[in-house]
């Protein structure tokens, strides 16, 4: 359990690595119905003047947040949960692409007993969600 | 080719409802590696003082898409699906989403703005159950590309 006083602003909670390939897309694409051919259609997607399959960006919001719910050890203690997608996740085949992401106190609030979790999440060496937060009620 | 403005304001009623399956939890969870057991193990979700596995922060999306298919399948909006690019995305959770929840989204056209020579179109899923309990507040905003 984590304790509301025992947290600072600044904290670093954890830090993760998420590998992603062609097969995971097309798992993910199955598992949320998001079957947007640029997610897993080499072709289709350099048709429509993407460099390559991008992962979802919901695949990535989504597998990165684990972090947080693993370490507040309940997931429905997120209340709330945002992004920007600002960079396209590129999933090369075979190789694939890992993302990976670091969670920060970013904000607290004593009154509602919540903290704010800021991630980055980057791949290829650039920032790929911007304004990643979760708010978590403790 | 950008998005009707006249959207805005619109509301799609919720069409059918949506079961939450236990296997769906389990199935989505491994699809974004979610390691938290009480996404998979009744006894864990149990343990949290939930009825049975809890839901990824990110499920409601399936119940928000299939608010927006209703929107984009629209004759009327003027978008074309294979130009959508994902802008942001925003969930606030009035209470977890648990297997056995029978659900229902109402969608919202909250705005359409010009984007250079694309436009952005922010929808908002209300998310309840039949019983009319709030679930969730899904807001998602997409990016129409223009055509070269």
């Amino acid at each position: 359990m984590i304790e509301f006083e025992s947290l600072e602003k600044g904290q670093v909670i954890g830090s993760h690595t998420v590998q992603v390939n062609r097969a995971d897309l097309v798992r993910y694409a199955g598992a949320s119905g998001d079957f947007n051919p640029i997610h897993w259609n080499e072709r289709f997607a350099k048709e429509v003047e993407l460099p390559s399959v991008i992962a979802h960006g919901m695949f990535t919001m989504g597998s990165v947040i684990d972090l947080v719910s693993q370490w507040v050890g309940n997931p429905g203690a997120i209340i709330d949960y945002q992004t920007r997608f600002t960079k396209p996740v590129v999933v090369e085949d075979p190789e694939g692409t890992t993302i990976s992401v670091e969670g920060k106190v970013g904000a607290l609030d004593s009154e509602a007993r919540t903290a704010r979790i800021d991630l980055a999440v980057s791949a290829h060496d650039s920032k790929v969600l911007l304004k990643c937060q979760a708010v978590v009620q403790l | 080719m950008g998005i009707n403005p006249d959207l805005v304001g619109r509301i799609y009623p919720a069409g059918e409802s949506y079961q939450v399956g236990r296997e769906k939890i389990r199935e989505f969870a491994k699809a974004t590696k979610a390691a938290n057991q009480a996404h998979y193990d009744v006894q864990a979700a149990r343990e949290l003082g939930y009825s049975d596995v809890v839901a990824p922060p990110t499920f409601a999306i399936i119940i928000a898409q299939r608010a927006d298919a209703q929107l984009i399948a629209d004759p009327a909006s003027g978008i074309d699906f294979s130009r959508v690019v994902h802008a942001d995305q925003r969930f606030t959770h009035h209470r977890p989403i648990v297997a056995g929840d029978e659900l229902l989204a109402e969608l919202y056209v909250d705005q359409v703005r010009e984007m250079g020579a694309g436009a952005m179109i922010t929808t908002r899923a209300e998310i309840t159950t039949v019983a009319g309990e709030k679930i969730a507040t899904t807001v998602s905003s997409l990016l129409v590309r223009a055509e070269d």
